[in-house]
């Protein structure tokens, strides 16, 4: 089987897989890394997104040869120690989430936004896909003005 | 309105144990757990009765010698907020750091009440929390004083810890084998009056929100519990379908196979990894015979249900009509967490994990399923990721338990995200008739008849999991709504159903959230057959103060009236239950009539004490975004037997995109015990935005979702 290393949240990883295999079963079920979360595995609810290079992807249609030499980030990767990342921080402070489950895949969505877009409009807000079936949407959105109003 | 625990006798006992531990019997809902705390109450005599034996039945408290607060809750924990408001009822009467109290989920009992659902946890918990909070309060002081020498009285609580006069403290914690030892606490064991409260009332951020949004918090599918191996099932393209025969030889052979195992619902396949798992089942080759829905199709469902509503009663001779239909399609509970069980079962016991709203019905079905008695399987009740009404049934426990029987391994099953769309549960549709009729401008006889789809027991639906009591839509739904909510003087109602094999399930808000959806579109259309607005006819007709006024407060609050551009317009609905009522304000973008957006919601609750504000907050944005989604966008089409859609891609659950910009809730004061408010907000919410597109657009909704 093919061997592929990555950078993990900082750390350098290898991992054995098939080279067609997604990257959210690798950091699941390989490396046990379970903050992104499966939710269709079709990259359309958007519950495991996470970054890879400081870009937002969806590792269930990410296949792990895709990922080799390059840098990960999952939502446990993103706070700095105990320092909450900022956009954490404005979830924290605006209590956005309910079930939380699709909230790590928010966090690191809004985060690459924040990146690219410091200063980010409704309309660059709407523009974001991921689903919360709980209906947190104007928590999220007021969280993402919080933080981006905060960094 | 709610039952006013707070004026019934509590009793609390102590249960044998080195560390304070305090328990409070938990009834099956306010009527009927009064009559079992007054028989136990008669049977020990006391209200402090030292118990050796079990706590099954009761909401136990311990104070740990490290100062930590520990309630064990028998309900579960899908994102409504039950274990921070439980944790709010516990701190204020303890005088508890809220940051100091944890709420683990029970594991299932074979006693007491360990049901989640019917919006009731909240109001079900206040009394018993608040009285054994109170009693493990008063111990912790008695054994202060006793320790110190001063009398009781004079001692404070605050910060989980006793304060003496001369400013000397000791934690809770240090203090809990002594208070465990008390018998005869020296200072009031009743709870604090709502004037006092300095926890209860003020909006707390979730106790498990830094869990969330650093990834640490744990769902079923995160558990390594037991070495259990991922396990995906093939299923039928159709509804019900069956294996005819299986040829699995390509997928065993496949590296990281474990086990193929057929099963009732297809054919499972345990692995390494869910790609593994994947992997196999696709290659996996099955002849299926078609479920017993294959000739069937939405066109006929919706003919079907039209033919099943019963006739409307004969109108007062006289009146005029205001007369509607409505359709709603079959929805999906689609909640984020696919359905996920580990499940370890061994020839001698059993032990699953997964997320329950029924975990003593679940374990009582599975022991039955794997042919085990009851006391030797394990259910250990998880946080879900959404539930919406999907986890009353625990279909894939089952499935997971009999998986890993045959294959004779742990596994760890999950429905993948086309399983859950195509294989149910789902709101059934339902066809409504409706006819108001009135007179010198007043309604003098409303009439309301419905038929919905009813799981028929064909093919054996009946025993995927469904739970017994008080979840299956009930035969006869509320009709018109319960309440009566208007003076709209003759009510009368029937409904009608259509047997069909089909998995459904309750859904958020259940009945009313198409019954009560579709009245209060038929009370805007009366309003304007009568030539009144809206919110003005509600307001003379509505029954209760309490729900004049929260309708008053969104009208307010809402700028109800105001002048919007053309294609744009506001609508309202009420809603009253659970003890509780709520009215919602919308406005809507309908320039694009085919594209709506719901830019504007402003909802009011009435819900008596609001333990958690914020937490109550955040349940009215769900149910408005359930209404707007409903309404607008997210439902199930049934093609041949099958259900088309498979993904959020095609299940059309608003996006940020189709959510307000501008959400607000006001929340109403009250000293009244808490009603319940979880599922509250979705008639009121569907029916506003049906009603505002419908006044943005000047058509008549008929048959939801709109764009379907």
């Amino acid at each position: 089987m093919p061997s592929y290393s990555f950078t993990l949240n900082g750390k350098r990883v290898t991992v054995e897989a098939p080279a067609d295999m997604p990257l959210l079963w690798v950091l699941r079920d390989l490396l046990n890394v379970t903050g992104p979360k499966y939710g269709c595995g079709v990259g359309a609810c958007r519950a495991c997104t996470s970054h890879l290079d400081g870009d937002e992807i969806q590792p269930c249609v990410v296949p792990v040869a895709d990922c080799a030499g390059r840098e990960i980030t999952t939502i446990e990767g993103l706070a700095d120690g105990d320092r909450l990342h900022p956009v954490q921080q404005a979830w924290l402070d605006c209590d956005v989430a309910q079930c939380g489950f699709c909230q790590p895949g928010q966090i690191m969505a809004t985060a690459a936004l924040l990146k690219k877009t410091p200063r980010p409009t409704d309309a660059d807000i709407d523009r974001i896909e991921n689903v919360c079936r709980c209906g947190t949407y104007s928590r999220i959105r007021e969280a993402i003005k919080k933080a981006a109003a905060d960094s | 309105m709610a039952s006013q625990l707070s004026r019934r006798q509590f009793v609390v006992y102590s249960l044998a144990a080195t560390t304070l531990t305090v328990a409070a019997p938990l009834g099956c809902d306010g009527s009927t757990a009064q009559g079992a705390e007054e028989a136990a109450a008669g049977a020990r005599g006391a209200s402090d009765v030292l118990v050796t034996g079990t706590d099954e039945e009761m909401l136990v408290l311990e104070v740990t010698p490290a100062n930590r607060v520990v309630v064990r809750l028998p309900r579960v924990e899908v994102g409504q907020g039950v274990t921070t408001a439980v944790a709010m009822m516990i701190a204020e009467e303890l005088d508890a750091r809220l940051a100091d109290v944890d709420i683990p989920l029970a594991d299932a009992r074979s006693k007491g009440n360990q049901f989640t659902g019917g919006s009731n946890s909240v109001s079900s918990l206040y009394g018993p929390a608040r009285h054994l909070a109170a009693t493990a309060r008063a111990k912790l002081v008695t054994a202060a004083a006793r320790q110190w020498h001063v009398p009781a009285r004079t001692l404070r609580t605050r910060d989980t810890t006793v304060f003496g006069p001369d400013g000397r403290s000791a934690t809770f914690g240090s203090l809990t084998r002594a208070a465990a030892r008390i018998t005869r606490p020296a200072v009031s064991t009743s709870p604090k009056p709502a004037s006092k409260h300095r926890v209860i009332g003020r909006p707390a951020t979730r106790i498990d929100a830094r869990d969330i949004v650093t990834g640490k918090a744990k769902y079923t599918g995160d558990l390594t519990a037991a070495g259990a191996r991922p396990t995906v099932v093939a299923r039928p393209p159709t509804i019900g379908g069956k294996v005819v025969s299986v040829d699995s030889q390509a997928a065993r052979a496949m590296p990281g196979v474990h086990a193929v195992v057929r099963i009732d619902g297809g054919v499972a396949v345990v692995a390494e990894t869910f790609h593994h798992a994947f992997q196999a089942r696709d290659a996996l080759r099955i002849k299926w015979a078609p479920g017993p829905l294959a000739n069937l199709s939405d066109t006929e469902i919706r003919s079907r249900l039209r033919a099943a509503v019963p006739k409307l009663e004969t109108p007062p001779r006289g009146s005029a009509q205001t007369e509607a239909e409505f359709e709603f399609a079959f929805v999906s509970h689609a909640p984020m967490e696919v359905l996920t069980a580990v499940a370890d079962v061994r020839a001698d016991r059993a032990e699953i994990w997964f997320s329950s709203q029924t975990p003593q019905s679940a374990r009582e079905d599975i022991a039955a399923r794997i042919g085990l008695p009851a006391s030797k399987v394990r259910v250990h009740v998880l946080r879900g990721g959404g539930s919406f009404g999907r986890r009353l049934n625990y279909d894939a426990a089952i499935e997971a338990a009999l998986i890993s029987k045959q294959a004779r391994r742990p596994v760890k099953l999950m429905w993948s995200r086309a399983d859950d769309i195509r294989h149910g549960r789902m709101r059934p549709a339902t066809h409504h008739r409706i006819r108001a009729s009135h007179a010198q401008g007043r309604v003098v006889a409303f009439a309301h008849a419905t038929a919905s789809v009813d799981e028929s027991s064909e093919q054996g639906l009946s025993t995927q999991g469904g739970a017994r009591s008080a979840v299956r839509a009930p035969a006869a739904a509320p009709l018109p709504s319960d309440s009566g909510l208007y003076n709209f003087g003759r009510l009368s109602g029937d409904s009608g159903s259509v047997g069909l094999a089909i998995p459904l399930g309750a859904w958020r808000s259940v009945d009313s959230g198409t019954v009560r959806t579709a009245e209060e579109i038929v009370v805007d259309e009366v309003a304007r057959s009568l030539g009144k607005d809206p919110v003005a006819f509600r307001r003379t007709t509505l029954r209760s103060k309490a729900v004049r006024a929260v309708l008053d407060k969104v009208a307010k609050a809402g700028d109800w009236g105001r002048t919007m551009p053309r294609g744009h317009a506001q609508g309202v609905g009420v809603h009253e239950e659970y003890g509780s009522c709520v009215a919602c304000l919308v406005e809507i973008d309908a320039a694009d009539p085919k594209n709506p957006r719901v830019t504007k919601v402003v909802m009011a609750a009435d819900v008596g004490t609001a333990v958690n504000p914020r937490g109550l907050e955040a349940q009215l944005m769900g149910t408005a975004v359930d209404g707007i989604s409903t309404i607008l966008r997210a439902g199930l089409h049934i093609d041949r037997g099958a259900v088309r859609e498979s993904s959020f891609a095609d299940f059309h659950y608003a996006r940020q995109r189709h959510a307000p910009q501008h959400f607000e809730a006001h929340i109403m004061p009250s000293r009244r015990d808490p009603g319940g408010a979880g599922e509250l907000g979705v008639p009121a919410a569907a029916g506003a935005v049906a009603n505002a597109y419908a006044r943005a657009t000047g058509t008549k909704p008929r048959r939801f979702p709109l764009d379907f």
